[in-house]
């Protein structure tokens, strides 16, 4: 669906900002905030989410921790590390650039 | 962290992926509970364990977990021929174990450095020269005042450090009667400080204490002595120590790691070289010098001038010296004085154990390696037959695309658990059996002690040999393995005679290693016979020796009396005496001068013997009579058979006269008696001469005797069990005489052949590990042999082929393989045993008993191991094999 494609390469950014504004989200959370935000323009599906949740965890980004829900079932939490609050940084610049470009072009033509 | 999570999730796979699955499915229910469809929130993941999978390979790192899964595979393997694997890892669990084991030998006595500062900068002095007796010798020890004009020639680039011998001495603690023996080596007072050594307490020595003889009387004992004679009782300080008739105060204790420089034994005390008697005679050559490079001195540009600077400095003291070559001649002079000073790096230390044991210690690592590379051989044969077993799935997990690389790591996997498996045996092998070993280095009266630490380099060598047992063992079948290809393999069969090729080869290897190991073993087993059953000429059986001192001397009628009390205790049944036990260490010779003449060129060795003494030692008189008590020493003599065949060849030796030396004292020959030997059992014997052990001065006055032993026949059994009252005895009597050491002539004998002994246990256990290893090798080969050829012998048979013809198909090549690899393995042997000529004992490699002994060993293990594969061939039932086909 186009909806995804548009995501691809931002999805990072997104996890990002949404968890440096709201710390200790579970992955549907990340989803609900996600989708709400954006006005339910913006989907994450599961399929990519967790993989990326993982990778930016691999990276040092973000940080997981198991918590007992009140349902008695374990969830498992992110939240930003200092790396991460850097890492968000770089990607909001580099996505500044890039939407500046896309615009300029846009107005081009 | 991230590296770290991702081994330890590779290693823990299982778990990792119900973690996954718990969020999931924690995701699932948090959306169920906003409200979406649970179908639709459970297709929204589209396919679990695709996601699984996903996430999964993020969290890993993938090599590892090939690695994980590939030992599993390789575990599982091994689990499967459990047999076959324990016997793989034991056998080279052993062949580890004994090379680590024989590599801290080597290391701890030759190769490891002292425990000092600058031991790279450290060489010993020794010089080469032709001795006066025309004969070349090597001499490593040193007259103190030629070191110390050699010390100062070259005091700008090196110091000269001096260090006796650590010599078992006689010391007491008290003015009591108990006497103690420890090692003492006497050093200069620049050792201490040149080698960056700290004491533990007090004071160590100072070159201030190179001043005159007797000048200073302190003594440092080394940690372990402290440790082990006083447990450490800072107390010690201060505390006197009698040695001979010189008394030593204790002033402080060595560091902990120093144990002397020479390896093998431990220096219990230290004490000023000045306060050695020997330190001011120009004659005596008696302890070793060693060189210590000053810092910032290049070894390769200066040890060349300081060495010709030495030999300077040594000529010129050897010229001066007067009375050192009285009734030599001129020439004979020159060629003596005409030494070449060699340097050896001295790092490492210096000691006769380590000159008498570099080339047993050497054959000893070469049996251990050869055992390892049977046994390597064998499991090599192990696994390429399994491997050859497993083409067929080779095959398909490379033609379902396994990379080549992971089938390689698949096969390098096994051969590294079976090599680490047999590591962690070895390495308990090797720490039990390298003090084991060392163990039996132990004459009792002074075993050989080393340290043998398990440190870093130990560890390198065991890591490296596992590395290299791993390639040996692996390299092979993997690359076999990766070269399968898939489609021969997978229509029923590449060529079968592949892998069989490469075991042929592992047969004459094996077999040749096998040969090199049984016929050096042979070698030192029949050394040692021949050594131990040595006629000896007299009889060891019941023999206390009372080693007994009388420190400035008794006269010969107080040692006699006390001789008669030992007589009249129970339980003995004769007692004499000797200056010193035969076949021990002492040995003294003399000048041999015939009616006044010049001395011949050969000395004779002497002996001081009480009369009865020969009755007692059961050496029978072949003419004349005993010593009698009125005979004293110079008077009477009693010759071996050789001293009179060498001085009076031809004649009656009765009745006739020598003199020690021209213008000495006329000795008459009383009686003469059967050669013994009487110092080395390996030396031939030599021109003996017994005098008696009253000696008298010029005037006829008797001389006071310091030390001699009694030689005392008890009626027990075992002699040693009278050791203890006689020795009170002796003490009750409070006559200045006082035991300083027992022993019986029994021990000494067994002293004698300890390096013998010891390497021909070991080498004949290793001979037996050997042919065990090449017997079970030869087995498993033939057998998987005849099960390859399974189908070609039933064809055979059934088209009527003798049994004979069968027996010559599956035994032949091995046959042929046998007689290649032991002839390999004899011309191997040759070579190596002139290296170790000097270990034989009356032996020869080229005798024929020698070279048949192994031989028909090797070909009777063989004929055993093939048994059970000629016994399958000629079973296989032809029906059943071309119904099976």
């Amino acid at each position: 669906m186009a909806k995804t494609d548009a995501l691809q390469g931002s999805l990072d950014l997104l996890v990002l900002k949404i968890l440096s504004r709201r710390p200790r989200l579970h992955g549907y959370a990340i989803m609900a905030a996600i989708a709400s935000t954006s006005g339910e323009v913006l989907r994450a599906e599961e399929g990519s989410l967790y993989p990326a949740l993982y990778r930016m965890e691999e990276a040092g980004w973000i940080r997981a921790e198991w918590v007992k829900k009140d349902t008695g079932r374990r969830a498992r939490i992110y939240e930003l590390t200092a790396e991460g609050k850097k890492q968000l940084g770089t990607e909001e610049s580099r996505w500044e650039s890039v939407s500046l470009a896309i615009n300029r072009v846009l107005r081009e033509a | 962290m991230s590296v770290w999570s991702r081994i330890s999730n590779a290693i823990r796979g299982e778990r990792l992926n119900r973690e996954i699955d718990e969020e999931l499915q924690s995701h699932i229910e948090e959306a169920v509970a906003a409200g979406r469809d649970p179908r639709e929130a459970n297709r929204a993941f589209g396919s679990v364990m695709r996601a699984r999978e996903t996430s999964h390979s993020i969290r890993t790192a993938k090599w590892l977990e090939s690695l994980v899964s590939d030992t599993r595979f390789g575990w599982r393997q091994l689990w499967r021929n459990k047999v076959a694997s324990a016997a793989a890892v034991l056998s080279l669990a052993l062949g580890i174990g004994s090379c680590v084991a024989a590599f801290r030998l080597i290391d701890a006595l030759l190769w490891r450095p002292l425990p000092i500062a600058n031991a790279s900068q450290l060489y010993v002095l020794s010089r080469k020269m032709i001795g006066l007796n025309g004969r070349p010798i090597e001499d490593g020890y040193w007259a103190t005042p030629n070191f110390k004009l050699m010390r100062d020639a070259v005091k700008d680039q090196a110091d000269l450090i001096a260090i006796s011998d650590a010599d078992r001495t006689d010391i007491t603690w008290s003015s009591d009667d108990s006497v103690e023996r420890a090692h003492v080596s006497y050093v200069s007072g620049n050792m201490f400080p040149l080698f960056g050594l700290e004491p533990a307490l007090g004071r160590t020595l100072y070159p201030a204490d190179d001043g005159a003889f007797g000048a200073a009387p302190y003594a440092v004992l080394s940690w372990d002595y402290w440790n082990h004679r006083f447990g450490r009782d800072s107390q010690v300080l201060g505390k006197p120590v009698h040695i001979g008739d010189q008394v030593f105060q204790i002033i402080g204790v060595g560091p902990r790691t120093f144990t002397g420089t020479e390896k093998g034994t431990v220096t219990d005390i230290f004490l000023p070289l000045s306060m050695n008697r020997m330190a001011t005679e120009d004659r005596a050559d008696w302890h070793r010098t060693f060189v210590l490079l000053k810092p910032g001195v290049d070894a390769a540009t200066a040890l060349e001038p300081i060495r010709l600077h030495l030999s300077a400095v040594n000529h010129a003291f050897g010229s001066a010296c007067s009375t050192c070559y009285r009734g030599e001649t001129q020439a004979s002079i020159a060629r003596y004085l005409n030494q070449t000073l060699i340097f050896n790096h001295g790092g490492a230390g210096i000691s006769d154990l380590q000159k008498e044991y570099r080339r047993l210690l050497g054959v000893l690592g070469l049996l251990v390696g050869l055992v390892l590379l049977i046994a390597c051989v064998n499991v090599a044969n192990m696994m390429t037959a399994q491997a050859a077993a497993r083409a067929q799935e080779m095959a398909l997990r490379i033609s379902i695309g396994a990379g080549r690389r992971r089938l390689v790591q698949l096969i390098l996997v096994q051969s590294a658990l079976l090599a680490l498996l047999a590591s962690g045996l070895g390495s308990g092998f090797a720490a039990w059996s390298a003090p084991f070993v060392l163990g039996l280095v132990n004459p009792p009266d002074n075993p050989a002690r080393l340290d043998l630490p398990a440190d870093w380099r130990v560890l390198l060598f065991g890591l490296g040999l596992t590395v290299l047992v791993v390639l040996l063992l692996g390299l092979l079948p993997a690359l076999r393995a990766s070269a399968v290809r898939p489609v021969a393999a997978l229509k029923g069969g590449e060529n079968p005679h592949s892998p069989r090729r490469l075991m042929r080869a592992a047969i004459a290897i094996q077999v040749a290693f096998c040969v090199l190991v049984l016929f050096l073993s042979l070698l030192f087993v029949t050394s040692f016979e021949r050594l131990q059953n040595r006629p000896l000429g007299f009889s060891t059986d019941r023999l206390l020796l009372l080693e007994t001192v009388a420190g400035k001397g008794q006269l010969p009628i107080v040692w006699s009396q006390t001789a008669e009390a030992l007589r009249a205790a129970p339980g003995v049944e004769s007692v004499a005496m000797s200056g010193w036990p035969i076949l021990g260490r002492i040995r003294i010779n003399s000048d041999i001068s015939i009616n006044g003449a010049p001395p011949s060129p050969t000395a004779a060795f002497f002996l001081n013997v009480s009369p009865g003494w020969l009755s007692t030692m059961k050496i029978p008189l072949l003419s004349g009579r005993d010593f009698r008590q009125e005979d004293t020493s110079p008077g009477s003599a009693i010759v071996n058979e050789t001293f009179a065949k060498t001085y009076f060849p031809g004649q009656d030796p009765i009745g006739r006269t020598f003199q020690r030396g021209t213008n000495q004292p006329i000795n008459k020959i009383v009686g003469v008696t059967p050669d013994v030997p009487d110092h080395d059992l390996r030396e031939q014997n030599g021109p003996v001469f017994y005098v008696p052990i009253n000696t008298v001065d010029d005037k006829s006055a008797p001389d006071p005797v310091e030390f001699a032993t009694f030689v005392v026949h008890t009626e027990a059994r075992n002699p040693l069990a009278l050791a203890d009252s006689l020795r009170q005895l002796i003490a009750q009597r409070h006559n200045g005489l006082r035991v300083s050491n027992v022993t019986t002539e029994l021990d000494l004998v067994r002293d004698q052949t300890v390096r013998e002994r010891m390497i021909a246990t070991l080498a004949g256990f290793f001979a037996v590990v050997a042919l065990l290893l090449a017997g079970v090798g030869l087995y498993a080969v033939l057998n998987y042999s005849v099960l390859q050829r399974r189908r070609e012998i039933g064809i055979r048979m059934a088209i009527g082929s003798s049994r004979v013809g069968i027996v010559r198909i599956v035994t032949g090549d091995a046959f042929l393989m046998i007689a290649l690899g032991g002839c390999a393995g004899l011309a191997l042997g040759f070579s190596a045993a002139r290296y170790v000529t000097s270990l034989f004992y009356q032996v020869k490699a080229t005798d024929a008993d020698m070279i048949a002994l192994p031989t028909c060993a090797i070909l009777l293990a063989a004929l055993v191991a093939t048994l059970p594969a000629v016994l399958r061939a000629l079973r296989t039932d032809p029906t059943e094999i071309l119904r099976a086909e």
